[in-house]
């Protein structure tokens, strides 16, 4: 068996080991090199590939919450689905989710993922109160940001490459309802989206779906969501059985005529500039995920998404540029995201800084990586980064001069004898 | 009564089985050999869902133990789900007797065992429901698989002679037929990726159609249409096969 990510591209062959007890899994820590773990392959590229893998997802236990704290203690594989399933009844919430809710604990905390309110509440490992890893010589540690600053921040966003998270205890919050009050802004330009943001900061949750096909005067176009919870007590929650997209589609099928007409139709539907709804959580947090296998409409080559973020101050001129050449190369995707970011925190190889950032799809096809090129020269020179979690193909020299912190990384890894150890294909590229 | 009891706990099926009876406010009796390894999972369950999670320790070749076994809850289940089973290896059950033996007992005779004490206790008491957890591979013998394949087969026929005698009695009886479902047991085999169900999924089949008193259910749902044809080979060109 081998493992793919959900871009399915690379398809690689390589050698999986199920995660069924720590014991069995300390020698092959010894043994082995070039190792990385994998969550539910929820990253687009090649974050979580290797001659060795090593699936966390089967070690899935709840271990303990601690009502007076809101701190679950889970295994690593746990996905966030899960924690909902049974916790959203019971009253909270996840603190920090991104626009998927199947991934796994252990994913969330190796890519610092950050959600719709990141502006307000930061990156996952916001809400990480400890975690137990086990490390290249196969010994389990606790760490915490106080007790293992260093680990902490190496491992937060560390992509799986100081070891293989075990378990982690994480704040929940509370809620007193499943429904969310949205308010949907309509823009007609970036120019208005960019003050869109501005004027709804205070919303604790906030995305902006971008129509990237848009031309001349429409670029930057976008439907703002924002919102917050209800508090009307209604807390039923259940698992449902979604639909799915049942194969690969052939590639004619996704055509740019046929992503254009996506991006009208999902556009034109909104009539007035803000109007309101009441969603439930999984519409408001999770839409894509109401089609399980939708990474199947890419066709059997697959695909990546393309995620950067500029600083706050270039932000504007940047993304305007970005998206004037994705929308002349006709090759955008029906998905695009903007959003505001808040403060970045201090891990070493966290995403997100102050600013915007954008987040688009693209089939693999002849052409696109140097369109990506393109991008990431204009990335660099608005001193923006790339995210590790979505790309697969970024250059060392991109990647190095978006993270400031790359070589405290690189040097913490050395020290630890984790550098050998544990690599993904990405790290191997970008030599980290 | 809220308890469901399910045997061969530690298999992955009847886990992923547990978690969902226990989400839609069950309380568990977990019974397993080995139970002691069943304590994590048990609290598992019991932090995910609130439920109540009992581990009892039962081997299913142990067939004197099974009436005290039963007689030992204060609190008689409400229904059982049966999931033990083993696989083996065909090619050493052809030339190693025991190990027809163990496949064969595991899969049936302890399971004829320990359920004839359960139905006679359900059809007394006029409620309940069985579960059984049989295969596909018990639909037709094949060369690769036919000494687990015939042990199911007769499971499948045993639930089906219990599930009309207990009709009068108002007790359900499930059969259930999985086709490859991604656990330890076929871990090490390279199944087609469509055609293979999560265990999460047999669990929630199983949970809608126990709920709904369904006869037969099988899981993934193409299975039995693929089972059809299967049967429907003529034996004069089924005897040629290697599906
Ligand atoms: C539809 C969709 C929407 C998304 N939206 C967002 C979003 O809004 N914000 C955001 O931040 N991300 C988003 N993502 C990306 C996703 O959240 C991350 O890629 C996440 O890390 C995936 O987790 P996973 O469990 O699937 O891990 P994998 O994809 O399997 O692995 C991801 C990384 O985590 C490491 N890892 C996994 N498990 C462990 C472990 N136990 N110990 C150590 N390292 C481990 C891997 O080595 C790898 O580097 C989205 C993805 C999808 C498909
Ligand atoms: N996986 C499939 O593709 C598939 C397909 C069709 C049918 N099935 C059936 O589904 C059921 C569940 O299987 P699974 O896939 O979940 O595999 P599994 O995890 O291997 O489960 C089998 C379980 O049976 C238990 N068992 C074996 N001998 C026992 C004994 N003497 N006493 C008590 N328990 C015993 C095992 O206990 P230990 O944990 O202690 O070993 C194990 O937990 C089985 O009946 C199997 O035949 C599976």
């Amino acid at each position: 068996m081998s493992l793919l990510s959900w871009g399915k591209y690379p398809k690689i062959k390589n050698t999986v080991f199920r995660f069924e007890k720590e014991e069995i899994l300390k020698p092959i820590i010894k043994t082995y090199r070039s190792i990385i773990p994998y969550g539910n392959g929820r990253s687009y590229g090649d974050s979580a590939l290797s001659d060795i893998v090593i699936h966390m997802r089967p070690h899935d236990y709840f271990i303990n919450f601690d009502e007076q704290k809101g701190l679950l203690h889970v295994q690593s594989g746990v996905l966030l689905s899960e924690i909902l399933e049974s916790f959203v009844p019971r009253g909270w919430f996840l603190k920090i989710t991104p626009g998927t809710k199947l991934i796994t604990v252990g994913g969330a905390i190796a890519s610092d993922v950050h959600g719709k309110n990141h502006h307000v509440e930061g990156c996952f490992s916001e809400c990480v109160q400890e975690f137990e890893i086990m490390l290249a010589d196969g010994q389990v540690t606790t760490c915490s940001k106080e007790s293992t600053p260093e680990l902490f921040k190496a491992t937060c966003g560390g992509m799986g490459l100081t070891g293989i998270i075990l378990n982690a205890k994480i704040y929940l919050k509370k809620i007193n309802s499943q429904f969310i009050d949205q308010t949907t802004i309509k823009t007609k330009n970036l120019k208005e989206t960019f003050d869109a943001f501005e004027e709804y900061k205070k919303s604790p949750y906030s995305v902006a779906w971008i129509d990237c096909l848009a031309k001349g005067n429409n670029i930057g176009r976008c439907l703002l969501m924002v919102g917050d919870f209800r508090d009307d007590g209604q807390l039923d929650y259940s698992h449902q059985s979604n639909l799915s997209v049942p194969f690969d589609f052939p590639s004619i099928t996704l055509n740019s005529w046929c992503v254009r007409s996506f991006n009208w139709l999902y556009y034109k539907k909104v009539k007035q500039r803000v109007s309101k709804q009441k969603v439930d959580i999984d519409t408001f947090f999770y839409p894509l995920d109401a089609i399980q296998h939708w990474n199947r409409i890419y066709g059997k080559k697959g695909f990546t998404q393309y995620q950067c973020i500029l600083p706050k101050e270039s932000s504007y001129e940047g993304l305007k540029e970005i998206l004037e050449i994705i929308s002349d190369s006709g090759k955008g995707s029906f998905l695009a995201v903007l959003k505001l970011y808040g403060k970045a925190n201090d891990n070493y190889l966290s995403f997100p800084m102050e600013g915007y950032s954008l987040a688009l799809d693209f089939k693999m096809d002849k052409g696109l990586f140097e369109l990506l090129d393109k991008l990431d020269k204009i990335v660099l020179q608005y001193t923006g980064r790339i995210y590790l979690t979505k790309d697969v193909r970024v250059n060392k020299e991109t990647f190095e001069q978006g993270y400031p912190q790359i070589e405290t990384f690189r040097q913490y890894r050395k020290d630890h004898n984790m550098d050998k150890k544990f690599q993904s294909l990405q790290s191997q590229r970008v030599e980290i | 009564m809220s308890y469901i009891l399910i045997i061969g706990a530690r298999s992955d099926i009847a886990k992923a089985t547990a978690r969902e009876y226990a989400k839609h406010g069950y309380d568990l009796y977990l019974a397993a050999r080995n139970a002691n390894e069943l304590e994590e999972f048990a609290n598992d369950v019991m932090v995910r869902s609130q439920r109540v999670v009992k581990t009892i320790e039962l081997d299913i070749l142990n067939y004197d133990s099974h009436p005290s076994f039963y007689e030992q809850f204060e609190e008689s289940p409400l229904g059982v789900i049966c999931a033990v089973g083993y696989l083996g290896e065909q090619s050493k059950s052809q030339t190693d007797f025991n190990e027809a033996k163990q496949i064969i007992n595991t899969n049936y005779t302890g399971v004829v065992s320990l359920l004839n004490n359960i139905a006679n206790d359900f059809e007394k008491r006029k409620s309940g429901f069985i579960v059984g957890i049989s295969s596909v591979a018990g639909d037709r013998g094949r060369k690769s698989n036919y000494i687990y394949g015939s042990a199911k087969a007769a499971l499948t026929a045993y639930l089906s002679g219990l599930r009309n005698r207990l009709y009068a009695s108002q007790v359900h009886v499930m059969t259930v037929k999985p086709g490859f479902v991604a656990t330890k047991m076929t871990k090490d085999m390279d199944l087609p990726e469509k055609l293979t169900a999560q265990p999460r999924e047999v669990a929630e089949a199983i949970y809608k159609a126990q709920q709904k008193n369904k006869s037969i259910l099988y899981t993934k749902w193409m299975w039995r249409w693929i089972m059809l044809i299967i049967r429907n080979i003529p034996e004069w060109k089924f005897k040629g096969m290697s599906i």
